[in-house]
């Protein structure tokens, strides 16, 4: 009794020399769950926005239920019934969760908005589908994983039948993340049909139905879930067959950096408390933890973006006091940001400015910036981390995920930092492109870098970290070795139980 | 129906759109025209000939267009940096004001030479304290500076009309609210004897192609540009967020304060309320018009200097009603700044 929700046909795209879709087709049955897997720059969001109408397609042609849809009409494509939520939140954080649901929804000509009767149905839908939220919450006051909840809902508010989802997981926790795709089946039963957009193999092969994978803008292929595995649709998304790289053992050197009984408070909040750690040359410190937990002040205060209320740190063995941005980089720290977009990249400004911006004093003589220094320094950079899709020249906002981030560590790691901290290095990025950034950590750690590695991601930890400790609540625990602890022992320690750690290093 | 930006601006495009615009507007102006019962070909005729039409005509469009370049640019530098700043007509009377009185009470022996880059300074200085204060509220109270700067032109004029009325007022006048004139020897030279056109427009355009060279070349230009586009990835990458700002704003309020001095010390001598028709405001669109681009501001400047001379010509001899050369001008920016859009974006349905 399957029926056809959504027929794409031949469709193709091109940006300039780039064929970012290259005859698409793809279907979608009622009530299925489909995973769009691919590399980064193979093509998903593109194919997903010409979907919801942001792009019109070259050619071919895209019909919901039976139904050609007129091609870049985003409003044609909401009353056709899809549903999409980006990967950027497009809400209000001033609005409340209803006032959000219900922008857009009614005409700009009525004279008021029936504000009861979209409660009503707000908390329908909610209760329906399983999706608490509070209507009257400020939207800016929710955790990322209850704004995206809002978003869903938003869609199911416009009576979407067909849910479109850009890589949800990437900013969630692995728990918002589980509880998310829990929804989502819940959803499919009821009828909805899914198709979301991710990196992240394990939960493809736990939540999809059917699994159709992205190359070079082409579809190469499609597998139903029950019957693929893991390496398989590694192998399917790069073409060949990708390993993560493991550390191999190595004798670190000197303490570099030594934190103790440092603190954090901000706006009244304790983000770290009393925290101790010590970082030795070309060894990797993994610090595990659900996010939320004090990653961000960690990575902020050893990056020169906050300042501690107490405690100690010590710099190559000598006693520092709060360091600038400028004073880090040029201490030799190497950073990378948990948030490309927001902190990374300024996506207007050309690559060759966001790679030199960081370090404007040495590209610069006498006030004016040593502009051919600077492409060269880009051109390196592009050459030697295999950065596709752009030029020095071209905005870096044109670059996609995988592509930025390489760049990023490229501009980290070309002048041989004694020190890199690395927050959450692999969010977002494909299996080939995780590969290839553990690979580059790795070699860092050989050419003696000390690595900090914040991150959430439990098998990424175990590969790479020399020492591993937990951060919850703003603590750390004591660390331990990978080699001496299992999984769950690390999620124990993750949830702040640190018997697991009295064999500490 | 949603707007595209576009990656490449076809050249044609380039070139047609702004003409398109000033035949839209002509179109909208004269009907207008025609209702106020002028004959509608005769008034494009005396727009043309009113500011290009003699060498009276030509010399007055370029004297106003002096001051529009240098408020074009306070507004094209701030913007550019997110700093907005619409209070260039409070800081051009506060340059105009203290070149006035410094001229009059402090340097007014000076010879030219050494008087005039004094003033200059003077009344950059004076435009770039009036800017601080906004600056200082935003970054210490989080105080939106739209409306600090733009409250501040009112406060701006009446300190001036205060100052012209009293301590500043000039004894000869007749009883006049004018200030002190400036010493002799602190007019601008002219670049054609017996004119108003002053050297005070070479100041400008030199100034445009500076701080056209600051943006593009300097550290500072760079880390402006970042800190406007994205403040939370420039602080990450270390640029000193404050710092930028402070010199984007003293940048910024120093031009506005010297389109005062150039408007006293080139054409009036002295200072009255009605020393600027606007310049301040209209630095805005003249930016806007430039896509903020500061060589653009010198294009921009001169074609809205050439509205408002041509238009003010045509209602003056046509004796159609001055609002209708107001709207004329008004009507022209629009357009312009429609088919600049147009120019930079493309419709998607
Ligand atoms: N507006 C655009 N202009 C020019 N090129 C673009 C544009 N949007 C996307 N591209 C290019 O098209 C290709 C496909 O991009 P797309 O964003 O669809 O990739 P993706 O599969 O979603 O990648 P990721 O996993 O990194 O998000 C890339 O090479 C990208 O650089
Ligand atoms: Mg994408």
């Amino acid at each position: 009794m399957s029926e056809t929700v959504l027929d794409i046909s031949q469709v193709s795209k091109r940006f300039g020399a780039t064929l970012a879709n290259d005859t698409i087709s793809l279907s979608l049955e009622r009530g299925e769950i489909i995973a769009l897997l691919g590399e980064n720059g193979a093509g998903k969001t593109t194919l997903m926005s010409m979907l919801f109408g942001h792009y019109t397609p070259d050619s071919g042609h895209i019909s919901v239920m039976g139904r050609v849809l007129p091609p870049g009409r985003p409003k044609a494509a909401i009353r056709a019934g899809i549903g999409m939520v980006h990967q950027h939140f497009s809400l209000a954080p001033n609005l409340s969760v209803l006032e959000n649901v219900m922008t857009g929804t009614e005409s700009l000509w009525r004279p008021w908005s029936d504000r009861a009767k979209g409660r009503a149905r707000l908390m329908e839908i909610s209760a329906r589908f399983g999706l608490k939220v509070s209507p009257d919450a400020r939207l800016g006051d929710l955790s990322v994983g209850e704004q995206q909840r809002v978003e869903i809902l938003k869609a199911l508010y416009n009576d979407a039948k067909i849910l479109v989802l850009d890589e949800p997981t990437a900013v969630l926790t692995n728990v918002e993340a589980e509880h998310m795709f829990g929804n989502l089946k819940d959803m499919a039963r009821q009828g909805l049909s899914i198709i979301f957009i991710s990196h992240k193999l394990d939960e493809v092969m736990a939540t999809a139905d059917r699994i159709v994978v992205l190359r070079g803008g082409r579809v190469v292929a499609e597998r139903r879930a029950v019957e693929t595995s893991k390496a398989e649709l590694a192998g399917l998304m790069v073409g060949r067959e990708v390993k993560r790289p493991l550390r191999e053992p190595a004798t670190p050197g000197a303490v570099v950096l030594e934190a103790k009984a440092v603190t954090l408070r901000e706006g009244g909040v304790e983000r770290l408390k009393a925290v101790d750690f010590h970082l030795r040359a070309g060894e990797v410190l993994g610090i595990i933890g659900v996010s939320g937990n004090g990653q961000a002040a960690l990575a902020r205060l050893t990056g020169g973006l906050a300042r501690r209320s107490a405690g100690e740190i010590t710099l190559f063995g000598q006693p520092v006091g709060d360091l600038s941005v400028r004073e880090v980089v040029g201490a030799g720290i190497g950073r990378i940001p948990e948030d490309r977009n927001h902190d990374g990249v300024i996506g207007e400004m050309a690559i060759w400015e966001n790679g030199v911006l960081e370090r404007l004093p040495e590209f610069t003589r006498g006030g004016l910036v040593d502009r051919k220094a600077g492409m060269e320094f880009a051109r390196r950079i592009i050459e030697g981390f295999d950065v596709r899709g752009g030029t020095p020249a071209s905005r870096i906002r044109l670059l996609s995920g995988g592509n930025m981030q390489k760049l990023i560590l490229g501009r980290n790691l070309i002048e041989h930092p004694k020190i890199l901290i690395a927050a959450q290095p692999a969010r977002g990025l494909d299996e080939g492109a995780v590969a290839a950034v553990h690979e580059r950590i790795l070699a860092a750690r050989r050419a003696g870098t000390a690595v900090l590695l914040i991150s959430e991601d439990l098998d990424e930890v175990m590969a790479l970290a020399d020492r591993i400790q937990a951060i919850t609540g703003g603590r750390l625990s004591p660390p331990v070795r990978p080699e001496g602890i299992n999984a769950r022992q690390l999620g124990l320690m993750m949830a702040g139980e640190w018997g697991a750690a009295e064999h500490a290093v | 129906m949603r707007f595209e930006r576009r990656e490449h601006i076809p050249p044609a495009l380039a070139v047609l759109t702004p003409l398109i615009a000033v035949a839209i507007s002509l179109a909208l102006a004269g009907g207008l025209i025609a209702l106020a019962g002028a004959p509608v070909l005769t008034a494009f005729g005396k727009i043309i000939t009113g500011a290009f039409g003699s060498k009276l005509a030509v010399t007055e469009t370029l004297a106003r267009t002096a001051p529009l370049i240098l408020t074009g640019l306070a507004a094209a530098v701030a913007f550019r940096a997110r700093l907005w700043n619409i209070g260039a007509e409070g800081q051009l009377y506060l340059g105009a004001i203290a070149v006035a009185a410094a001229s009059a009470h402090l340097f007014g022996g000076l010879p030219g030479v050494v008087q005039i880059p004094l003033l200059f300074v003077t009344g950059a200085l004076a435009g770039m304290v009036l800017l601080l204060i906004p600056l200082w509220l935003r970054l210490r109270f989080q105080v939106d500076e739209v409306v600090t700067t733009l409250l501040l032109n009112f406060v701006a004029l009446l300190f001036v009309s205060m100052l012209i009325d009293t301590v500043l007022k000039d004894p000869l006048a007749f009883g006049w609210p004018q200030s002190v004139p400036v010493a002799s020897q602190a007019e601008l030279p002219k670049i054609i004897p017996r004119s108003r056109l002053h050297i005070g427009l070479l100041v400008a355009v030199v100034l445009a192609f500076v701080v056209h060279f600051i943006q593009s070349r300097t550290a500072f230009g760079l880390q402006s540009r970042a800190a406007g586009l994205n403040p939370s990835g420039a602080a990450f990458a270390g640029v000193p967020l404050g710092r930028t700002l402070l010199l984007v704003a003293m940048l910024s309020g120093g031009l506005a304060g010297l389109a005062g001095a150039v408007e006293v010390m080139g054409i009036t001598s002295y200072v009255t309320t009605e020393l600027s028709p606007g310049y301040g405001y209209s630095g805005i669109v003249v930016a806007m018009l430039a896509g903020l681009n500061p060589l653009g501001v010198v294009l921009a400047a001169l074609f809205t200097a050439v509205m408002f001379v041509g238009a003010d010509a045509m209602s003056r001899s046509l004796a159609v009603p001055s609002y209708i050369a107001d709207v004329t001008v008004a009507l022209s920016l629009l357009t312009m700044l429609v088919a600049i859009f147009f120019t930079q974006y493309r419709i998607r349905r």
